[in-house]
């Protein structure tokens, strides 16, 4: 996918890596988010990018450029990640602190508080409300935005 | 060799992360580095999930006879980031098809020379 | 304004027409089975936007617009905020915090359970108002090229 330039192919892949991490969510017992993933970044992305193919150009073109600085900046920040990890708990491990504090009280208690089985929805909806608020607000935004920069049909061509 | 088997997850997901990194910074066209975003971010949502996952657990929905759930908590922060996340492409593509409009490429370097030309 | 039916279109057109209803009623029931299944708000309105946009692709953009008008779009998704910000509102008229469901109706399970339905209701309505809206942008300014 990074060597391509039928920019085309480019975006055909980009759907089946978009599928395919949804079903690795699926595997790591993540049924909501595999939804959403499957919806939204097989279908709503990939659908976006061959628009903006459409409207733009099909290939890429040739270039000459140095690729020798990108790939040592990625090879250093990648070792230096993997130095990273070496203190993070193992995977799958039932005793992280990850799993230990405010996440066990949203399992037990949310059947008194909440009543509502999805675990998902009930810290969604209810416990994070707030954030979710802010989440349909950022998505209105990028509704009007769009509409802004490409909405208008009385202009014309170029202005 | 605990090591090993207990984190090749967060490996992977470097591996993925660099590798939508190096199209962000190396590629010249502007569509190829808005597929590498998406790569970018598609690394740090495994990432999350991965850290949720509790072996021997199941789904976080409440059923009858089961006891040990994944951690929900992950999943609430990967859905929101999941729908802004293509909030953010949506409009970076609208931007795109107006810098093709206004300039007649989408090749970086190629917009970077009408600009000094100016 | 109805393109005409040619005969390489026309396996794609009935299977269109036969699969549309179905996905907008799959929308609707994943989002009301939400909270005792996968599912949820966000899903549902994506769903819902793609049922739309296969509408557009089969039928022409100009019917998909006379179902999906851009004032109709435009009032969904400021109604979807709206009814989220309203909820907390009236959290906050009976007197609890902004957004706790728990005053909402007699009970308190019962005035979480409403609470929820009605945010993720008013999720939905947003995302497939957004979706939708960002469908017609891109595709009419092909169009007017």
């Amino acid at each position: 996918m990074i060597r391509l330039r039928n920019l085309f192919a480019v975006v055909m892949l980009f759907g089946i890596y978009s599928f395919l991490t949804a079903s690795l969510f699926v595997t790591l017992n993540a049924v909501d988010v595999a939804f959403t993933e499957a919806a939204v970044g097989a279908g709503i992305s990939t659908f976006l990018m061959l628009s903006t193919l459409a409207l733009t150009v099909r290939r890429e073109k040739v270039r000459r450029k140095r690729t020798v600085i990108p790939l040592l900046v990625v090879t250093i920040i990648g070792a230096t990640l993997v130095y990273g990890t070496f203190d993070m708990p193992y995977f799958s491990d039932p005793s992280a602190p990850l799993h230990s504090h405010v996440a066990r009280h949203y399992i037990e208690a949310s059947a008194d508080e909440v009543g509502v089985p999805n675990l998902v929805t009930a810290v969604l909806a209810s416990y994070r409300g707030y954030d979710t608020l802010g989440e349909v607000t950022v998505i209105f935004t990028a509704g009007i935005g769009v509409l802004v920069l490409l909405g208008y049909r009385k202009r014309s061509g170029k202005s | 060799m605990n090591v090993l088997i207990g984190h090749y997850n967060y490996w992977i997901v470097i591996f993925l992360m660099m590798a939508g990194l190096y199209v962000v910074i190396a590629q010249g066209n502007l569509v190829k580095k808005i597929v590498g975003l998406n790569i970018f971010q598609a690394s740090v949502f495994i990432l999350f999930i991965s850290m949720g996952k509790v072996e021997g657990g199941t789904a976080p929905i409440v059923t009858q006879g089961v006891s040990l759930y994944s951690n929900p908590l992950p999943h609430v922060l990967i859905l929101t980031a999941i729908v802004v996340g293509v909030a953010t492409t949506a409009l970076a593509l609208a931007l795109v098809v107006r810098i093709n409009e206004a300039y007649c490429s989408v090749e970086e370097d190629e917009i970077h020379q009408q600009d000094q030309s100016f | 304004m109805r393109p005409p039916i040619q005969p390489h279109n026309l396996v794609l057109r009935i299977s269109a027409k036969m699969l549309i209803p179905p996905i907008l009623m799959f929308a609707l029931y994943v989002l009301f089975h939400g909270e005792t299944g996968p599912g949820g708000g966000f899903q549902a309105g994506v769903i819902f936007a793609a049922a739309i946009v296969l509408y557009a692709l089969v039928f022409g953009i100009g019917l998909a617009r006379a179902v999906a008008t851009e004032r109709l779009l435009r009032v969904l998704a400021s109604l979807g905020m709206l009814l989220y910000v309203g909820v907390g509102l009236a959290s906050l008229f009976a007197g609890a915090n902004f957004l706790d469901y728990d005053v909402l109706a007699q009970e308190r399970l019962e005035g979480q359970h409403l609470g929820i339905f009605l945010t993720e209701l008013s999720i939905g309505m947003t995302v497939s108002a957004v979706m939708m809206i960002i469908f017609f942008a891109f595709a009419e300014r092909g169009v007017r090229r």
